[in-house]
């Protein structure tokens, strides 16, 4: 939902970022308003995941350089726990299991800690465990779910169902899908996708990164950026998505040399 | 090793302060006349004397284990100080208000409080300090059920035949060196008897503390559960912080009469060294119970945190028919702290039955070893046996290993043993932070996760007093 008047909510700026001395990002720029979904798309090893990553706090990636402003603070100075409670939420590729630690545990214990940055109450467990009921519902995922270990021994469409679960109990301002129709069938994804259609709101923001144009036939972007060596080369409507998936990359650094601005 | 999973530094040890207090000391190092003066000093029996001379000349003729997967520089047995009393105290204590103010303060200081008014309802405390056992509370209490608790020097005097029956029948002075050395030193630890069908009617718990600079610890444990009683035993240690090394040397030893059930749970917070591996206890342990009647039961809970290097696999021989042993057990290592622990469940008895639960966390540049026997004789029919030995490792440089050592003479025994090692990943606590968990809550609750079958076994007021010393011990080791 795109409104002239509405809020930034993320602001980057030539943003960089290396990995075991090789450098992805290469000058991201992007900003994005309350109330918007974008969608980052591009080919394997274009920095897309990175880019998430780098949001979120990973701490893998050295010599970040640049600008990410969110709600006003200096995003690159935040621990990623602090990242979290300010209203950044990644929902991973590959979540990962946690064994012996029990899922209701788990997001009683996330859902509380963004609580008590907010200066709201924390929930007891008896309140908690109203609540994520009602948050299965989102998702359409079976309570048992809720004892078991986190992830542990879950496919991978319940593991991403688990994801979008924890994105409605923390009701993020950014959240950051990473390539969560990856390894999904079509009906898991229809669900995926319905969870994350239900939790946009108008002063909330959504960024999928993505491969495939596929998942945008569920969750409707207002924008989709195109990376392509750590930068986005460029930025277009669901239209572009389209236009990827019949014509390939190629076609969209083809567009770049011509226009003379690609990468030296 | 990735970025993040930083060198592993240790919460500050809270307990390694030095009580200042003058004590009754004797010279170093170890002789005949040495073994005669500790007994002299303690005006022991003549049958005391001599079982601790037979010891002595029994040690004298053994040498140090080298099996153990630990290393260290060679002790000098000679350099330790066998026995050092607070002074003022030439016998068991009337009251609590002839003790020395210093030492009630440091027992308060380590929260363990001894006055009447503060102490910990329904648990009674025999506490040790350097080598002397300084107050039992809850005694009268006790008594009136026909429970003795109190030292073990104290039951040489009230009760030698008790000490003289039982003592060295589970453990005998020649079993292993350290043990022999015990014999024929210890200077004190806790008795316990608990007469027919009694079910003691509290928790019983004996705190040891070590203050003393050049002082080897060598407490002795007897407890004895007559026909068709049952007692619950907890036993805490802590030490100050020295640069130097000191040996602790205890053996403990548990009798079960038919129908008769022991749970000895420990808490062990010796000072562990610091993050370079200077100082620290050496905690060379032997425990073992002895299932002596038919259905009678010993279970052993230790949850093991400090100490440089611990050698100790507190173990069961299940001799009556029907007994049952078990095993559980926490065993976290940090820094350069080395371990090498686990149990003996020895099947003699028809249809024993043993369970043995082990849960190793390993850290820093630490090394964890759990070593266990299970040993079915040619008339333990029916014997089972079940084990499971769990190993979580945290960064890269810490080590785990498991040497289970499996013995079946009988083809009706139904021996199972399982084993997992799994890894506290730098990848799993960013997914934790990125929920808005720190780092340390994330490490508590995976530890907690991982050890919940063991501290479900510990006494209750001592469960969670674990999961926080396991929490604290790890904090600040991933940043």
């Amino acid at each position: 939902m795109i409104k002239a008047d509405s809020q930034v909510i993320l602001s980057v700026r030539g943003l960089t970022a290396t990995v075991e001395g090789t450098q992805i990002l290469k000058g991201v720029n992007l900003e994005v308003k309350a109330g918007e979904i974008h969608a980052i798309m591009g080919p394997n090893g274009s920095g897309k995941s990175t880019f998430a990553k780098v949001l979120a706090g990973h701490p893998d990636y050295t010599n970040i350089q640049g600008e990410v402003v969110f709600q006003g603070q200096n995003l690159l100075e935040l621990e990623p726990e602090e990242r979290a409670k300010a209203g950044v939420f990644m929902a991973f590729q590959y979540p990962l299991e946690i064994p012996g630690v029990s899922n209701l545990d788990f997001l009683r214990v996330a859902y509380n800690s963004r609580r008590k940055h907010q200066g709201l109450e924390e929930l007891d467990a008896f309140d908690f465990d109203d609540l994520v009921h009602e948050k299965l519902a989102v998702v359409k995922m079976d309570p048992r779910f809720l004892d078991r270990s986190v992830n542990e021994g879950f496919s991978g469409g319940e593991k991403k169902r688990n994801e979008i679960l924890q994105m409605a109990l923390l009701e993020p301002t950014l959240a950051i899908l990473d390539e969560t129709d990856s390894g999904l069938d079509i009906d898991a994804l229809k669900i995926v996708a319905n969870g994350v259609n239900q939790l946009a709101k108008p002063e909330n923001t959504t960024l999928l990164i993505t491969h495939y144009q596929r998942l945008l036939n569920y969750i409707v972007p207002d924008f989709v950026h195109v990376m392509e060596s750590g930068r986005i080369l460029t930025t277009g409507t669901k239209e572009l998505a389209l236009e990827l998936e019949s014509r390939g990359y190629e076609w969209v650094r083809g567009e770049e040399e011509t226009a003379g601005v690609g990468a030296a | 090793m990735t970025t993040t999973v930083k060198t592993f530094v240790n919460q500050p040890y809270k307990y390694g302060f030095v009580t200042d207090i003058e004590s009754d000391t004797i010279p170093r190092g170890l002789t005949e006349d040495v073994v005669r003066l500790i007994s002299a000093k303690k005006n022991e029996p003549e049958f005391m004397l001599e079982f601790r001379l037979k010891a002595y000349r029994q040690w004298l003729k053994m040498t140090e284990p080298t099996w153990p997967n630990v290393t260290y520089p060679a002790i000098n047995y000679q350099e330790i100080i066998y026995y050092s009393a607070p002074k003022k105290k030439e016998q068991k204590l009337g009251s609590l208000d002839e003790v020395d103010p210093a030492i009630l303060e440091t027992f308060e200081k380590l929260g363990i409080p001894l006055s009447e008014q503060k102490r910990l309802s329904n648990v009674a405390v025999d506490a040790i300090f350097d080598s002397v056992s300084i107050a039992t509370t809850f005694k009268e209490k006790l008594a009136e059920a026909g429970v003795i608790f109190c030292s073990i020097s104290e039951a040489l005097q009230e009760h030698p035949e008790l000490v003289q029956k039982y003592l060295g029948s589970v453990v005998p002075v020649g079993d292993n060196y350290y043990a022999a050395l015990n014999s024929a030193v210890f200077s004190d630890g806790s008795f316990v008897y608990i007469p027919k069908g009694t079910k003691c009617p509290m928790e019983l718990s004996t705190y040891f503390r070590i203050n003393t600079g050049d002082t080897g610890q060598f407490e002795r444990t007897l407890i004895v559960a007559e026909s068709g009683s049952s007692v619950s035993y907890l036993e805490g240690c802590t030490a100050p912080m020295f640069d130097t090394n000191q040996l602790h040397a205890a053996v403990v030893e548990l009798v079960a009469l038919d129908n008769a059930e022991i749970k000895y749970s420990t808490v062990q917070n010796w000072y562990a060294g610091d993050e370079n591996g200077k100082g620290g206890i050496y905690n060379f342990v032997t425990k073992r119970g002895l299932c002596a009647g038919v259905n009678s039961k010993i279970s052993w809970t230790q949850v093991e945190t400090g100490s440089a290097i611990t050698w100790k696999y507190p173990g069961c021989i299940l001799a009556g028919d029907n007994s049952v042993g078990e095993f559980y057990s926490v065993a976290l290592t940090n820094n350069r702290q080395q371990a090498d622990t686990g149990t003996k469940m020895v099947h003699v008895g028809k249809n024993t039955r043993s369970t043995i639960i082990s849960k190793g966390i390993s850290a820093g540049h630490s090394n964890n070893s759990y070593r266990g026997l299970v040993k079915i004789g040619p008339k333990a029919d029916g014997a089972r046996n079940y084990s499971q030995c769990d190993s979580m490792l945290i960064g890269s440089d810490a080590g785990a290993n498991t040497f289970p050592y499996i013995q079946v003479q009988n083809d009706t025994a139904r021996v199972e043993h399982e084993a997992s090692t799994s890894k506290i990943g730098e990848d799993q606590l960013f997914y934790l932070s990125q929920r808005g968990i720190s780092s340390e809550d994330a490490i508590s609750m995976m530890i907690s996760g991982f050890c919940k079958e063991v501290f479900s076994q510990l006494p209750m007021e001592f469960a969670v007093e674990a999961d926080r010393l396991l929490s604290l011990k790890l904090e600040g080791s991933v940043g």
